[in-house]
């Protein structure tokens, strides 16, 4: 099978059973992408696929054949990191770090969302969302952090929104 | 070496002097570009080539034994390298360096227990392996049900033995003011978000693990023992902790099951719990139930106070919640009673979670305060105030640093405390009932001993090593921090090495008290590292200045580099406790403030503000230290609102093993939250001036929630988690 990762094509012969995110982790050796339930309830592994954030611990990795992947390695390296990926340091929007890098793949996918009008639950003009806080924890509500650094990933956020 | 036990208050003096300007300042973390950019290795990650996988069979049923296993059909399957049962060295549980569980047996202790394992090429092979492994059991009748077993007052587990000062009854009877409140909390996961997962490989005798665990020093010594061989051929590293929160103090069943297994097919092995297995074979919270009875005059001074419990463990675990942990030296009161019994129960092992004590203690001693305030008229604040100890009402023994008035006061100012309305159920935004509730935060200060390694190097860089653990506490910032600021270098001027149990000792990652003990042993061999300048610049230690890499002395200014040349330096400090320790009562303290808004129509409870006012010694890193005490008052809010794990009373199950149904707080249940610092040093607790911070933050955090609950609605609820179905009935009508 084909895929484009990090703007990379890459191959690989995946079993069947195997999630992207395993595939991700074990096969192509990018373990940014984390595991943290392996069900969709923590966001730990959410990478941005053919630009729309998903979590690649619930999908097949046979079913993105062709599909362009981005995950938090693509996003920025240590020393050429991504404003968000500044903003989460600058902000301490983390503690432990198992989190961080989902929510900030989720985070850059969350704001093209906003970008391109995409209301939320909490969103009062369904026409015209505006980015608060409100809206930002919403929205980020699907990335658990245990340590719960929830404000300072908020502060991060925003600030990345606002520049 | 410079090795300082604590017989009497200690200061290093190059920090009062230190011109870096480093320490305690909000410096961004040390490895933050690592771990942003997904490159920090955690546990499970950047294997070697060949690594295997393991998965684990769990037992099906709460209690009995195995009879058999079948493993032919999984044995069969293209890609399995083997699969192991009955191996002697299998622990039946969690192990530590005070308490072992069975090795070796066919017992089960609980539903989820970890009993056989399969090894295989890749995850999904020895995943599908497990299931096909086919157990034979020999199920017995299992005591599931909290509710129904049997209470033991005699037993003697856990580090906090039962208190009798005074008669409490007698006390309670003469009283003019007498609360009497039976609390109830359930059972809590620690939840982090990395699952425990350990590599592990031999090379000849020697085993190496990498494991997601607190302290691996401990660790080191535990595994040595399960696996029967000495502790010298085992080494733990641990560069990455995905957070711990206590469930990664000791070692799980998965790390010794690597290691066998690693020996066994003779490639290194990996596994990770999955996310439904955490639950069953990390330790939780127990479950509590509290009886909090305070007697009083009427102007509210307390003269008798007692905090019963009762609390769980299984038949495989010697630990026990230390309930009244944080309510012991809290207020005045002649008369005490503090216990904890015991009821075994057959569950998975309870333990060290987050503040193990304080966080569900102070749900009980901080709502009854808040009762009895209203009862008396006074002010919540009114009432603590008046019943300020001035020594250790339990102990006896003096305080060293203890800000908590000052942390009301200046909670209240920044709070507005004032425009709380006294009245419950008086305020009102439509449907939303408005109100403010506070309670005091405490978590004892321990001293422990610490060694760390610094070594000045020849091109003026600076090396701290210690077998700390940073799991998310910002161990690696405040080592740098302290080592920049004794040694006058930048940030970038010093590498921190620590997750490896051949760097010397620390205490680890546990009880709040890694992060003073560790940054005092790196500050002492600092001590030895100046007098060592001071000789080669034939100058007195107290007369070094130094800033930016540079040192001067008598009038004259040289690069570190240039004194260092082809002569490093390498230092070791040691730091313990001693006379000071055992004279004093040690801990960290803080004033917790919440505002909620209840809605009228369906009870659901939204948190609007928090902040908190805290006393924790020297700050060591702002940023970091005020992200941790955040962390932990969102984990108090949870507590009081939604975490919850509830078991299934007929086989001894978990109904809700996963975040799917164990709610800790997401981003939307979470306000903005403020937390400052009232910072004394102090100098009793260890040399770094430091007391405890990470798990501070949820004492009393919970509790402020739940008595704003009240301040809403007027309505106490007694059983932790506040839920809907628990508030709606008793709301005030729309």
């Amino acid at each position: 099978m084909r895929f484009t990762i990090n703007g990379s094509k890459r191959e690989a012969d995946p079993d069947i059973r195997a999630s992207l995110l395993d595939v991700l982790r074990e096969e192509f050796a990018l373990t940014g992408t984390k595991k943290g339930c392996d069900h969709g309830q923590c966001g730990a592994c959410t990478v941005l696929v053919n630009g729309r954030r998903i979590n690649a611990c619930l999908t097949l990795a046979v079913m993105h054949q062709d599909d362009d992947i981005l995950t938090i390695e693509g996003l920025g390296s240590s020393d050429t990191l991504h404003p968000m990926q500044q903003a989460f340091v600058r902000h301490d929007g983390y503690q432990c770090g198992y989190c961080t890098p989902g929510q900030i793949c989720s985070a850059v996918g969350m704001l093209d969302e906003v970008a391109k009008g995409w209301p939320s639950h909490v969103t009062d003009d369904l026409s015209a969302p505006v980015l608060n806080d409100a809206e930002i924890s919403e929205r980020m509500s699907g990335n658990l952090c245990r340590c719960s650094a929830y404000p300072t990933i908020v502060d991060a956020i925003r600030e990345v929104h606002e520049a | 070496m410079s090795d300082v036990a604590m017989d009497a208050p200690y200061r290093p003096a190059a920090l009062d002097r230190a011109e870096q300007g480093l320490l305690g300042k909000p410096i961004d973390r040390y490895e933050g570009p690592l771990k942003v950019s997904g490159a920090a290795p955690y546990a499970f990650e950047q294997a070697p080539e060949g690594t295997a996988y393991l998965a684990i069979v769990t037992a099906a049923i709460g209690r009995g034994r195995v009879t058999g296993i079948d493993a032919a059909a999984a044995e069969a399957m293209p890609g399995v390298l083997k699969v192991i049962h009955g191996d002697p060295r299998m622990p039946a549980g969690e192990g530590n360096s005070r308490a072992m569980p069975t090795m070796g047996g066919d017992e089960i202790f609980h539903y989820g227990q970890g009993i056989a394992l399969v090894v295989a090429e890749t995850q999904e092979v020895a995943r599908e392996a497990a299931r096909r492994v086919t157990v034979h059991y020999d199920e017995q009748p299992g005591r599931f049900d909290a509710a129904e077993v049997e209470v033991q007052q005699d037993h003697k587990l856990g580090f906090l033995p039962p208190v009798n000062r005074g008669d409490l009854d007698a006390a309670l009877a003469q009283a003019e003011v007498v609360l009497d409140r039976t609390f109830t909390t359930p059972i809590h996961f620690p939840a982090a978000l990395e699952p425990h997962a350990t590599l592990a490989w031999w090379e000849g005798e020697q085993l190496t693990v990498r494991s997601s665990n607190q302290v691996i020093g401990g660790a080191k010594g535990t595994i040595a023992t399960a696996l029967g061989i000495d502790k010298d051929r085992v080494r733990v590293l641990a560069p990455y902790v995905g957070g711990g929160f206590g469930g990664k103090t000791g070692v799980g069943q998965e790390a010794v099951f690597a290691a066998i297994a690693a020996e066994r097919v003779g490639r290194p092995v990996k596994v990770a719990l999955t996310r439904r297995q955490t639950a069953y074979m990390v330790h939780h919270r127990s479950p509590t139930t509290q009886r909090l009875r305070i007697g009083c005059d009427r102007d509210g001074r307390i003269g008798a106070m007692g905090h019963e419990s009762v609390a769980y463990q299984n038949d495989d675990s010697a630990f026990l919640e230390p309930v009244p942990f944080g309510t012991l030296p809290l207020y005045a009161g002649e008369a005490r009673r503090f216990r904890t019994d015991l009821a075994r129960i057959d569950l998975p092992a309870t333990g060290a979670v987050r503040a193990p004590g304080e966080a569900i203690g102070t749900f009980a001693v901080e709502c009854a305060m808040d009762e009895l305030a209203e009862q008396l008229g006074l002010d919540p604040i009114e009432l603590r105030r008046r019943n300020e100890p001035t020594r250790d009402p339990t102990s006896g023994k003096r305080f060293t640093t203890r800000r908590l008035l000052d942390c009301y006061d200046e909670g209240a100012r920044r709070f507005g405390w004032d425009k709380r309305e006294s009245t419950p159920g008086s305020r009102r935004e439509g449907e939303w009932l408005i109100g403010m509730g506070m309670a005091a935060a405490l978590r004892g200060n321990f001293t422990v001993n610490a060694e760390a390694e610094v070594i000045l190097g020849a091109d003026g860089r600076a090396t701290v090593k210690t077998d700390m653990t940073d799991i998310g506490t910002g161990t690696y910032t405040i080592l740098a921090q302290t080592v920049g600021e004794m040694l006058g270098l930048p940030i970038s001027a010093i590498d921190v090495v620590i997750g490896d149990t051949d760097l010397p000792p620390s205490a680890g990652s546990g009880g709040s008290f890694g992060a003073g003990s560790a940054c005092a042993a790196a500050a002492l061999a600092c001590e030895d590292i100046l007098t060592e300048l001071a000789l080669r610049m034939n100058a007195a230690a107290d007369d070094l200045r130094l800033k930016d890499g540079a040192v001067t002395a008598g009038g004259r200014t040289s690069p570190l580099a240039d004194l260092v040349r082809d002569r490093p330096i390498t230092a070791r400090g040691k730091t313990s406790p001693g006379k000071e320790s055992q004279a004093t009562s040690q801990a960290s303290h803080g004033a917790q403030f919440a505002e909620v808004a209840v809605s009228a129509i369906t009870g659901e409870v939204r948190v609007r503000r928090m902040l908190g006012v805290f006393d924790i010694g020297r700050v060591l890193n702002e940023k970091t230290a005020r992200n941790q005490i955040v962390g932990g008052m969102v984990w108090g809010l949870a507590y009081a609102l939604t975490e919850d794990a509830v078991v299934d009373p007929r086989n001894g199950r978990f109904v809700n093993p996963d975040f799917g149904e164990y709610h800790v707080a997401v981003s939307a249940d979470v306000p903005r939250i403020e937390a400052h610092f009232i910072e004394e040093i102090d100098d009793s607790a260890n040399p770094a001036g430091a007391k405890g911070v990470g798990e501070l933050g949820i004492a009393g955090s919970g509790a402020a929630v739940v008595n704003a609950i009240h301040n809403a609605t007027g309505v106490r609820i007694y059983d932790m988690p506040v839920t809907l179905d628990k508030l709606l009935s008793s709301l005030p009508p729309v």
